[in-house]
């Protein structure tokens, strides 16, 4: 019996997926070429949002307009994270960056707690819903596939023809080599981190055509982008961009067929019995 | 030496235990509870976090101990004294669960935080989801039985009694971890922390290991957990799961010092000081800013003091002692 | 061009080198060679700035290498091939060179480069889409000069190129060292194939324990008893 029910969830599964291959994409471009796993990306999105939010509602942008200021301000945010933070402790335990950037995680929580209030901030657009045959999807939804399909492939196209983007590319597999090359490895880190600031920006601009913002907006779908990251092996993008669309899935179906919640229980449960199956993720390669 | 630390242990618990009968407000006494309790906690997070096993999703655990107990109470009238032993048994049931399959397979470091991560919220997420009898966001409270206070429902309405039961329970904690620290377990641990492929060779059993210092760590944080419950009186997956207590856990032992005996202890004094302290200045007026304080501080303890307040202090004490050993040991004279 | 002079490096409180006195001309070949452990990678790190140098003075054509930073060593003219070719795996060859021409100076002969590359060494271009770690030891070796030259040095470091390549290859390597030599290349080679390299350069020093035990030209240094009977077992 086809169900024309379960093709729309699956239809929005995968519109969902793009959006978190997004999410995963820049966290992925952050570790595998720094090294680092910044906890608190979410937080960052989540501001993004709030820019948007300000920008669009408040100040009375124009929504392009602020969205890319949102893209701005959260690319010098992740600017300012590896600078301040990330940097004075890249040589040190794992651990160290893991606790410093779930600090971040609290502070930029907090502080957004502290300069916009704990209510649910909406942007107010009602953005259409298109009928196909019968299946009802979301035009957001369908805007925000597109859009994170034309960011990855701006990414894509940036790493392999410019220079920078070699440099980033090369840094992960031989640090010390680079500075023969005349490149300075602070800079090839600083310009990352921006790029996956920038991603995170772009995430927002999506994020918030659909959902509400409020401060603790980070802890609903910032797990969820780890696992995605992990899943797909973390630092490999490609990975990441499958595993997003596989736990899409997962969520949107597990959600058609039981309560939303068992979605996710059911995704992060698959989460870790992969973990068991193949701990370096589909695509990682054993460290 | 040993004379010298006996009596000051002695002197100090004869001082801890007669605190509440000298007339201690209520007040203070139950933000002393309060640091007691997480103490427990935070240190029973530090037993992993020492070794390197950093978990970012021991709010599980908490979560696990805290609502076994209250649903088999409200719903099946069990009482306690069945339930924390049931709690127990699960917690170290989902410890071994997560636990031997991540050692087994070398999951470590990176990779192992974020599994971690994943258990806290698979918990939370599954509290949510049975919202029916959790009462879900908005939590839910063991129904009081009688005045309050009962033995049998292990629930005690005089905040006296608490104090002395969560005295008990911090310096069990304190007890185990200094056992742990003073077994050879621990030089296994450190070793395995450091190159698990040479601790593996020189025939330390590595997943062994580190699964029992896991199911410690586990089934003391849900029995923090309990305490909390049973204190509190109320739960809610937010302060007893999720990734916010979890990160709260991690920083209160970072700040305090990981490698010391009272480090976390220290820790949970610093958080809840700052909050308590912020709280009666500013009110709920700035809700938030002690999250933003303890954020601001984690990331300036991690880049310039990674060992901790009491670790960094400990370090130069014990740093001039160890010289002073040597110099004298050399033979030299101080100049 | 290069000049040495009592130069001395560490690792922190272990003495590589001590005073060292050293220079290349332009135009010229020179070798260092010596057992292992004598501190050649180090001499060639200390130049191209990966290990500060202690006391002493570092000029190239005058400027005084040890207040540049290392990255911009490579804009001074000297290009450093590394100890084990250290090539980015999973980079394709043409990418890999890519690298090579980085600095803004190389980047405006990007086209010009890349084709003397391929002409010198022409199985590169064959394999310009190959990923750089799926290449053979001496193929591996090629990319790696190659990916240096296209800087356009003035001085190009060599650190042990034959190293862990069959005897086959090696002389195809050293071919090619006296190829770039022809082309006008200044190179500074640092090698522990004492035979087939002092055939290659004009001059050569002998580093052991951290200090030149003995400096001259290539012929006087093959003559040299105590070279051959030590290193060359004849």
């Amino acid at each position: 019996m086809f169900d024309i029910y379960l093709l729309e969830a699956i239809i929005n599964g995968l519109l969902l997926g793009g959006v978190l291959a997004l999410l995963a994409l820049g966290l992925n471009l952050i570790f595998g070429v720094i090294d680092v796993v910044w906890i608190c990306y979410a937080e960052l999105v989540m501001f993004g949002m709030y820019t948007i939010f300000y920008c669009y509602v408040k100040f009375g942008f124009p929504l392009i307009l602020a969205c890319v200021a949102g893209i701005a301000v959260v690319a010098v945010l992740g600017f300012l994270v590896h600078f301040l933070v990330i940097s004075p402790i890249l040589g040190t335990a794992p651990i160290n960056q893991l606790l410093a950037t779930g600090g971040l995680l609290f502070f930029l929580q907090s502080v957004a707690t502290l300069i916009f209030g704990i209510e649910f901030r909406n942007i107010g657009l009602r953005l259409p819903v298109l009928e196909f045959f019968g299946m009802y999807i979301s035009f957001a939804r369908l805007l925000a596939f597109c859009t994170a399909a034309i960011g990855m492939t701006v990414l894509y196209l940036f790493l392999a023809r410019t220079y920078m983007g070699a440099a980033i590319r090369a840094i992960s597999q031989d640090r010390e080599v680079m500075v023969l090359m005349g490149v300075n490895s602070r800079k090839v880190y600083l310009f990352t981190s921006a790029i996956g600031g920038g991603l995170a920006g772009l995430a927002a601009c999506l994020l918030v055509l659909q959902y509400d913002v409020h401060p603790a907006l980070g802890l609903s779908f910032g797990p969820i982008t780890f696992m995605i990251c992990v899943l797909g092996g973390l630092g490999n993008m490609i990975g990441g961009f499958i595993a997003a669309f596989i736990f899409s899935q997962i969520i949107t179906i597990g959600g058609f067929y039981f309560q939303l919640e068992w979605g996710y229980v059911i995704a992060f449960a698959v989460f870790i019995i992969m973990m068991f199956i193949r701990p370096q993720g589909i695509l990682g390669s054993r460290s | 030496m040993n004379k010298n630390n006996t009596l000051f242990y002695i002197i100090g618990a004869v001082i801890l235990m007669l605190l509440p009968f000298v007339g201690v407000p209520q007040y203070y006494l139950h933000v002393l509870i309060t640091i007691l309790i997480y103490s427990f906690i935070y240190t029973s997070w530090a037993l992993m976090g020492r070794f390197g096993l950093v978990s970012l999703g021991h709010g599980a655990f908490m979560a696990i101990g805290a609502y076994t107990v209250a649903m088999l109470w409200n719903y099946f009238h069990l009482t306690p004294w069945i339930g924390i032993p049931l709690a127990l048994l699960f917690s170290m049931i989902v410890a071994i669960l997560i636990g031997y399959p991540c050692f087994r397979f070398r999951i470590v470091g990176h990779y192992f935080a974020l599994v971690t991560l994943a258990l806290g919220e698979v918990i939370r997420m599954f509290i949510m989801a049975l919202r029916d009898h959790t009462g879900g966001d908005l939590g839910m409270t063991p129904d009081r039985y009688e005045l309050g206070t009962s033995v049998y429902a292990l629930q005690f309405a005089q905040k006296e009694t608490f104090y002395i039961i969560a005295l008990v329970f911090w310096a069990f904690g304190i007890w185990v971890w200094k056992k742990v620290d003073a077994s050879m377990e621990r030089y296994a641990l450190e070793a395995i922390s450091e190159d698990e492929d040479a601790a593996a060779s020189v025939g330390i059993h590595v997943t062994r290991q580190k699964l029992r210092i896991t199911m410690i760590s586990a089934v003391m944080t849900a029995l923090g957990g309990v305490l909390y419950g049973q204190y509190q009186m109320y739960i809610n997956p937010h302060t007893v799961g999720g990734v916010g207590i979890s990160l709260q856990i991690v920083f209160a032992v970072v700040a305090g010092g990981m490698y010391v005996a009272f480090g976390p202890t220290v820790g949970a004094i610093i958080t809840i000081s700052l909050a308590e302290f912020l709280r009666v200045l500013i009110g709920t007026a700035m809700v938030g800013l002690d999250n933003t304080i303890y954020g601001l501080m984690l990331i300036l303890f991690i880049i310039f003091l990674p060992q901790g307040v009491l670790g960094a202090i400990l370090e130069k004490g014990s740093r001039k002692k160890a010289l002073r050993n040597l110099t004298a040991a050399m033979g030299l004279t101080s100049k | 061009m290069l000049e040495l002079q009592a130069v001395n490096a560490n690792y922190g409180s272990f003495q590589a080198l001590f005073d060292i006195d050293l220079s290349v001309e332009q135009g010229e070949a020179v070798a260092v060679i010596g057992p292992n452990g004598a501190g050649k990678t180090t001499l060639l790190r200390v130049i191209s700035g990966l290990i500060p140098a202690g006391e002493g003075t570092l000029t190239m054509e005058g400027k005084n290498l040890k207040t540049v930073s290392p990255h911009s060593i490579i804009e001074l003219g000297i290009a450093h091939v590394p100890e084990n070719r250290r090539l980015f795996p999973r980079m394709t060859v043409e990418d890999n060179l890519k690298m090579g021409g980085f600095i803004p100076a190389a980047r405006k002969e990007y086209k010009e480069r890349l084709e003397f590359v391929y002409e010198l060494f022409p199985i590169l271009a064959e394999r310009c889409a190959q990923l750089a770690g799926t290449l053979s030891g001496g193929e591996q070796q090629m990319c790696a000069i190659a990916r240096a030259l296209m800087s356009n040095p003035k001085l190009l470091l060599m650190d042990e190129p034959s190293a862990g390549l069959a005897p086959v290859i090696v002389q195809r390597i050293f071919e090619l060292v006296r190829q770039i030599r022809e082309k006008g290349f200044t190179v500074l080679i640092v090698e522990q194939n004492i035979q087939q390299v002092l055939q290659v350069v004009d001059r050569a020093y002998l580093l052991e324990v951290g200090s030149i035990k003995v400096r001259g030209t290539s012929a006087e240094l093959l003559d040299s008893e105590e070279i051959r009977k030590a290193y060359i077992g004849v």
